[in-house]
């Protein structure tokens, strides 16, 4: 069976297809200030490549996952996630850690399914549009600022809070600190953040891996698995985890 | 006596409008109103001193910012919402109320009731911390002293005949109210959640007991016969929930709606309008009334109470009894009692193998496409 799945994410979009559990295609691209245009632009993609909608089993995930016109059915990232990073690393039993635009999930995967799961409230700590704000202010992108905060040493940001913490950058650069020691503190910020989120739900023994944008910033894996007190894995495709999950999920979709 | 009614009392919605009309109509004849908060208020008391008790409890984000120019921001949106209604005068019923009866619950409506007695005539029962062996003396005491204190205020006796009369009525209005909840014991359940919890919610404004239990065995009769004619408005697929928590009127629309939009149903609430506060009724013979009512009140399981072993039983027996699922602890924002003691329930449900989940939110709508994904999530998790 082949299968179609559609991630509307809220700062960028991803579409996978699998075939009997094989990764045959994949594609992303910024979500944009219309998710259904992007719907629109992945679907015409995915035919370009061969694989029509209306052809396929299509389930949507993701934010937006409910302005996919194409998609038989949607399913929250939460159980996509987990099915996609449970294919990804080959295991039953995972901390899945998804750091999003706007929310930064933890799922514990338990004999395949979810066990259980924790995501942000409303704040904007410990996701990734924390590390936007405070890239923003560096004048960097974060994923330069990730990399040279490899460089630096932790600077000290005590707040969670990403106004405070904001602030407490700002501060940092007028007096001088060098740009590359606030990068640090700004990703052991997030990290601390995370890996308390974490901790409520970890359970030892259990790998840690970790999916979405920020899967190849390999400084932030790093501090995140030292934060958390145990390495934390990751591979290029896990930021397509929630599209190749959902995708998997559709090839067992029954036939319309 | 006419009242002329403020501007704003017309913006209220049907239901509460029509009860808004009846306590008008009550006030006009004579009759007196006593504002009340929480299910530990001895209604039968009330009841006999011929004083109709209404919930004050605020739902509404409207009055959150009158609140906060008295009150800090980091607060349970139910106790800023009620005390911003009594300060901009925007409730009918606090408006009309002739007395407010709170009882020494939170530490933050405890407070809270300070600043209203400033306003109003406040009247504080206090409540016992949990299960000692005076526990029951003790709230007797303070349910003898209520009824002493109301027999002065208006300056009319009240028999004890009177009590156990209103105790009467309550026990066939409580026995109404549980037999509508236990409707959703049927697999698949008679109602949406919804649609029930609204009900219940509504009755608290119709004041004439003997027309709550009129209307609500109406309801319970229509959805038996539909029930029994083949009518299913819930499928047999949907994930029957448990509601468990903090009074949840001022959030409905985003987390039992939001449940049952995502294909569950909640057969059972456990919280406030729901069924902790219906389970037990008073012994309308016991020889000492004003403690047979005591007793009732005390037996409710609630956060605010240390240990609170009533309410972890009572979770055990209904997660069996209603067949349940997954349980969803809705609290909200800020609330100490039920955030700590969810931890807790956590632990319980463990041991229980029974899924949960806990949400933490206040009356605004803006984490309401997270707590749907959240919520939806849950479900997919079942
Ligand atoms: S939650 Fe407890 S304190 Fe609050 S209204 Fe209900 S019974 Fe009263
Ligand atoms: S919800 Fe919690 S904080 Fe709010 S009034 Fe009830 S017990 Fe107090």
């Amino acid at each position: 069976m082949t299968g179609i799945g559609i991630d509307i994410g809220s700062s960028c979009a991803k579409a996978a297809v699998t075939e009997d559990g094989a990764i045959l295609f994949w594609e992303q691209m910024p979500t944009g200030w219309s998710s259904k245009d992007t719907a629109e632009a992945l679907r015409q993609k995915l035919c370009a490549a061969g694989f029509d909608p209306v052809q396929h089993p299509c389930i949507a995930t993701g934010y937006g996952r409910v302005v996919v016109p194409y998609a038989q059915k949607a399913v929250t990232e939460i159980t996509c996630h987990a099915k996609g990073a449970q294919a990804l690393f080959g295991r039953e039993d995972l901390d899945i850690v998804d750091i999003g635009g706007q929310d930064t999930k933890v799922i514990c995967l338990r004999g395949g399914s979810v066990k259980d799961f924790l995501m942000n409230d409303k704040c904007s700590a410990g996701t990734g549009r924390f590390l936007e704000v405070m890239a923003n202010t560096l004048g960097m992108d974060p994923a330069s600022m990730i990399a040279l905060a490899a460089k630096g040493n932790d600077a000290g940001i005590s707040s969670m809070c990403t106004v405070f913490a904001e602030s407490e950058v700002i501060s940092l650069i007028g007096k001088g600190e060098p740009k590359e020691n606030i990068a640090c503190a700004v990703v052991a910020s997030i990290a601390r953040k995370i890996a308390s989120q974490a901790s409520r739900l970890r359970e030892a023994g259990v790998p840690a891996v970790l999916t979405g944008g920020l899967c190849e910033a390999s400084y932030l894996q790093k501090a995140l698995g030292e934060a958390m007190g145990a390495p934390i894995a990751s591979c290029p495709q896990a930021r397509y985890a929630g599209a190749i999950g959902a995708a998997l999920l559709a090839e067992k979709l029954p036939k319309a | 006596m006419n009242y002329e009614l403020p501007e704003q009392f017309a913006q209220f919605g049907d239901a509460r409008k029509n009860g808004f009309l009846r306590v008008k109509s009550i006030k006009e004849n004579g009759g007196k109103v006593a504002g009340t908060f929480c299910t530990f208020t001895p209604q039968e008391i009330l009841d006999a001193a011929g004083v109709s008790p209404v919930s004050l409890c605020g739902m509404s984000e409207e009055t959150i910012p009158a609140a906060e120019v008295h009150l800090p921001k980091n607060l349970c949106p139910l106790i800023k919402s009620s005390y911003g209604f009594a300060v901009s005068d925007k409730c009918p019923y606090t408006y009309f109320s002739d007395i407010i009866v709170g009882e020494t619950t939170c530490d933050g409506k405890k407070k809270m009731y300070e600043l209203l007695g400033d306003m109003k005539d406040v009247y504080l029962l206090h409540l016992p911390q949990g299960d000692r062996e005076h526990a029951l003396e003790q709230w007797t005491q303070e349910v003898q002293r209520f009824r002493e204190f109301l027999e002065q205020k208006f300056g009319e006796a009240i028999p004890d005949e009177a009590i156990r009369d209103a105790a009467r009525a309550r026990n066939k209005e409580r026995a109404c109210r549980r037999r509508l909840m236990e409707l959703q014991k049927l697999q698949p359940p008679a109602s949406t959640g919804y649609a029930i919890y609204k009900a219940l919610e509504g009755a608290g404004f119709y004041f004439d007991v003997n027309e709550v239990c009129k209307e609500l065995t109406r309801l319970a009769d229509g959805l038996e016969s539909d029930y029994a004619a083949g009518k299913r408005p819930v499928s047999a697929d949907a994930k029957r929930i448990l509601v468990t928590g903090c009074p949840i009127g001022g959030v409905l629309e985003k987390t039992v709606k939001a449940i049952e939009a995502a294909g569950g149903v909640v057969v059972c609430f456990e919280n406030c309008s729901g069924i902790k506060a219906t389970l037990d009724d008073v012994d309308v013979d016991a020889p000492d009334i004003v403690q047979a009512v005591a007793e009732k009140y005390l037996k409710i399981g609630c956060a605010v109470m240390t240990p609170d072993s009533r309410r972890l039983a009572l979770l055990e027996k209904l997660v069996d009894e209603y067949k349940v699922d997954g349980v969803v602890e809705i609290d909200l924002q800020a609330c100490t009692a039920y955030t700590v003691e969810s931890t807790t329930i956590r632990r319980k449900m463990e041991s229980l193998g029974m899924p949960y989940m806990a949400i933490e939110t206040d009356y605004s709508l803006s984490d309401s496409g997270q707590l749907a994904t959240r919520l939806e999530a849950f479900l997919e998790m079942l």
